[in-house]
């Protein structure tokens, strides 16, 4: 069952130098109580997307008409800032990179949690703070009774990040949209954060969205991954099936230009020749042609269509031939 | 191993901390405390460490972009604290430096030309032979030609990445200090950085201290990796035997750690607990202790020496009570 469907999802921005094409036609599909990685580099279109779906882009930006964005049977793309007031924080939340700049330095973090449960839950300022202890008991953070009243600055990095998923949790949201969570984060702290988000994923039956670089990330926390490239979603399918046997070359390059532990430098790396395009002109085929290595004629001019390929959809002119090809909005779990 | 281009023994870098009315000096972050390293002629020497682990600060200090508080250094047999004019400058040139984030390192009012000719200037060279060097390093570094007359505005994060590289090259050093040179990157063009680093080094015969926290990048270029928590070295040994054997319970989490790209992958994660402690007051005996699964008493009163640990052939330094 999928919880939140996205088609079509096109966010641009209006710039002096012409319309940047951030998020250019992705569809998405998140399953009921599954974890959905979209990973890319940097101007990929991946946190537009994210930010997109909560409807935070503001002017510049604009979601343009034609975008969908289906969860619990509503457009959210269509709704109206009230309605969304009621979905933002409450059904789906979102955990940002730098705890750091989210959280206000002013305000003890029990205050700033406390306001996020009053928001949408009628509930005595007592019972809110009562409440406030439990998620922070509940993420992991030692004596909570005594941490509420401490300040942003007077916690580490990754008790920080621990605070901003209590808030985020705080109405036990449906989805949870965590962008890059872990990039600021040393190595064994990252372990810390990603085991919590694994626990509490599983215990409060929610599905997330984790946007990350790091395809290790993905596949140690995901079910189902969309490589994002160019504004475009160029793969989706099981982390499994995408990660065994990628079927967009971008892909492929990118699972082998990482170097894994054990590697020597015996074996040279594979290297993406060249830079991602600029998202004022995407190039009029296939925005991956000018680094891939398998590109022909016809890649340069057509953007490839999105191919089903037997265990997911690959938007590439090579897995056109032999598979039919795949209807729009269809979802990549079998 | 080779003999030794450059000798440390006894490192240590206090920074002060300050406060009160008159600022006086009430504490010492000890972020580098006593350290022994030597790096072989040739060789790649990883040191990894995560935030705080002083790795950053040796890095500095092993190029002398920082004046260590207390310790000896040597380079190629001289000692470093003796050193004097000319003799002092020709030693710079030998030791050079990469940053980490190309943009803040590069003088955004400067053309790429001169911010990679700017150390060879005090050479006095006659203009044609100093561009003839730019441009031969600038084509050593896959930049192109005409790149030497962009600000580096104009470049992509990978292409500035280059210049920081083709500036620390440029001068024929011998010694290269890279701190996270391809951290600030993505994923597509740190391959690109890496691999231009191997070339290079094998191209130009130099050596190379890579600091880093990412464990996968460090092993790939290494020969021999050092391992830092909170200013300490706590194991050093050939990166082979880190990966495969790794002694210290911190190496062991740390490895543990690494997210890696197979789906499905049974492993034991090492989750350990807690943040790295304050270097002001570090904890006594093993400073790895507050966070160590396997914490005895004696780790509380004895502090652990970086100790050979006899496990077939090849050095395998490891401070540990336990290892």
């Amino acid at each position: 069952m999928s919880l939140l469907r996205v088609e079509n999802l096109r966010t641009y921005f209006d710039t002096r130098s012409g319309v940047m094409k951030a998020v250019d036609g992705v569809d998405l599909d998140v399953r009921e109580g599954k974890t959905l990685g979209i990973v890319g580099e940097s101007g990929s279109g991946k946190s537009v997307t994210a930010l997109s779906i909560m409807r935070l882009i503001e002017r510049p930006g604009r979601i343009l008409p034609g975008s969908h964005i289906y969860f619990e049977g509503k457009d959210l793309a269509a709704a109206s800032e009230r309605d969304l007031e009621a979905v933002r924080g409450n059904r789906i939340s979102m955990v940002f990179q730098e705890p750091m700049t989210s959280l206000n330095p002013v305000h003890t973090v029990g205050n700033q949690i406390i306001e996020a449960i009053r928001l949408h839950r009628r509930m005595s300022a007592r019972q809110a703070r009562e409440r406030a202890i439990e998620l922070l008991e509940l993420v992991g953070i030692p004596s909570p009774e005594r941490r509420v009243d401490a300040f942003p600055h007077q916690m580490s990095g990754g008790m920080r990040q621990r605070v901003m998923i209590a808030m985020a949790l705080s109405c036990e949201p449906k989805l949870l949209i965590a962008d890059e969570p872990t990039t600021a984060l040393d190595v064994t702290i990252q372990a810390q954060i990603l085991e919590l988000l694994r626990q509490l994923r599983d215990r409060l039956a929610m599905a997330v969205i984790l946007i990350t670089h790091d395809l290790g990330v993905v596949a140690e926390m995901c079910d189902d991954v969309a490589v994002m490239y160019a504004g475009e979603v160029v793969e989706r399918g099981s982390v499994e099936a995408v990660f065994r046997s990628p079927q967009h070359p971008y892909t492929e390059a990118l699972l082998r230009s990482i170097p894994l532990l054990g590697m020597t430098k015996a074996e040279p790396l594979n290297v993406i020749p060249g830079m991602v395009p600029s998202a004022l002109r995407w190039p009029v085929g296939c925005r991956f042609a000018a680094r891939c290595s398998y590109a022909s004629d016809h890649c340069h001019r057509k953007p490839p269509e999105m191919f089903a390929t037997g265990s997911g959809y690959a938007a590439c002119w090579l897995r056109g031939d032999t598979v039919e090809r795949s209807q729009p909005g269809a979802t990549a779990d079998a | 191993m080779h003999e030794p281009l450059l000798h440390a023994r006894g490192v240590k870098k206090y920074f002060p901390v300050r406060s009160g009315l008159f600022r006086r000096d009430v504490a010492y972050a000890r972020a580098v405390d006593g350290i022994d390293l030597d790096v072989g002629r040739g060789e790649t020497l990883g040191l990894v460490g995560e935030s705080g682990s002083g790795k950053s600060t040796l890095g500095r200090i092993l190029v002398g972009l920082m004046k260590p508080s207390a310790g000896e250094l040597s380079f190629d047999g001289t000692q470093i604290a003796d050193l004097e004019g000319a003799e002092l400058r020709r030693f710079r040139r030998e030791l050079q430096f990469i940053f980490q984030d190309p943009s803040g390192s590069l003088d955004p009012r400067m053309k790429v030309r001169d911010i990679v000719g700017e150390g060879l200037d005090a050479q006095g060279l006659e203009r044609g032979a100093r561009d003839r060097l730019i441009a031969e390093m600038l084509d050593k570094v896959g930049l192109r030609r005409e790149a030497a007359e962009c600000y580096p505005h104009e470049l992509s994060g990978g292409q500035r990445q280059r210049v920081g590289i083709a500036r620390a090259l440029v001068l024929r050093p011998k010694l290269v200090v890279a701190d996270e040179p391809v951290s600030a990157l993505d994923v597509s063009i740190q391959s690109q950085v890496l691999n231009l680093l191997v070339e290079l080094k094998r191209e130009l015969r130099l050596t190379y201290v890579f600091v880093s926290h990412n464990l996968a990048a460090v092993s790939y270029i290494s020969d021999r990796i050092a391992v830092m928590y909170l200013g300490k070295l706590v194991e050093l040994t050939t990166t082979e035997r880190l990966c495969r054997t790794p002694l210290h319970p911190y190496t062991q989490a740390l490895l543990s750690a690494v997210p890696e790209p197979i789906p499905g992958r049974s492993r034991q994660i090492v989750v350990l607990r807690g943040d790295i402690p304050n270097p002001i007051e570090p904890p006594s005996g093993c400073r790895f202790r507050t966070r160590c699964p396997l914490a005895q008493p004696v780790c509380a009163e004895q502090e652990p020496q970086l100790m050979p640990k006899s496990v077939g052939a090849g050095e395998h330094l490891v401070a540990c009570h336990l290892a």
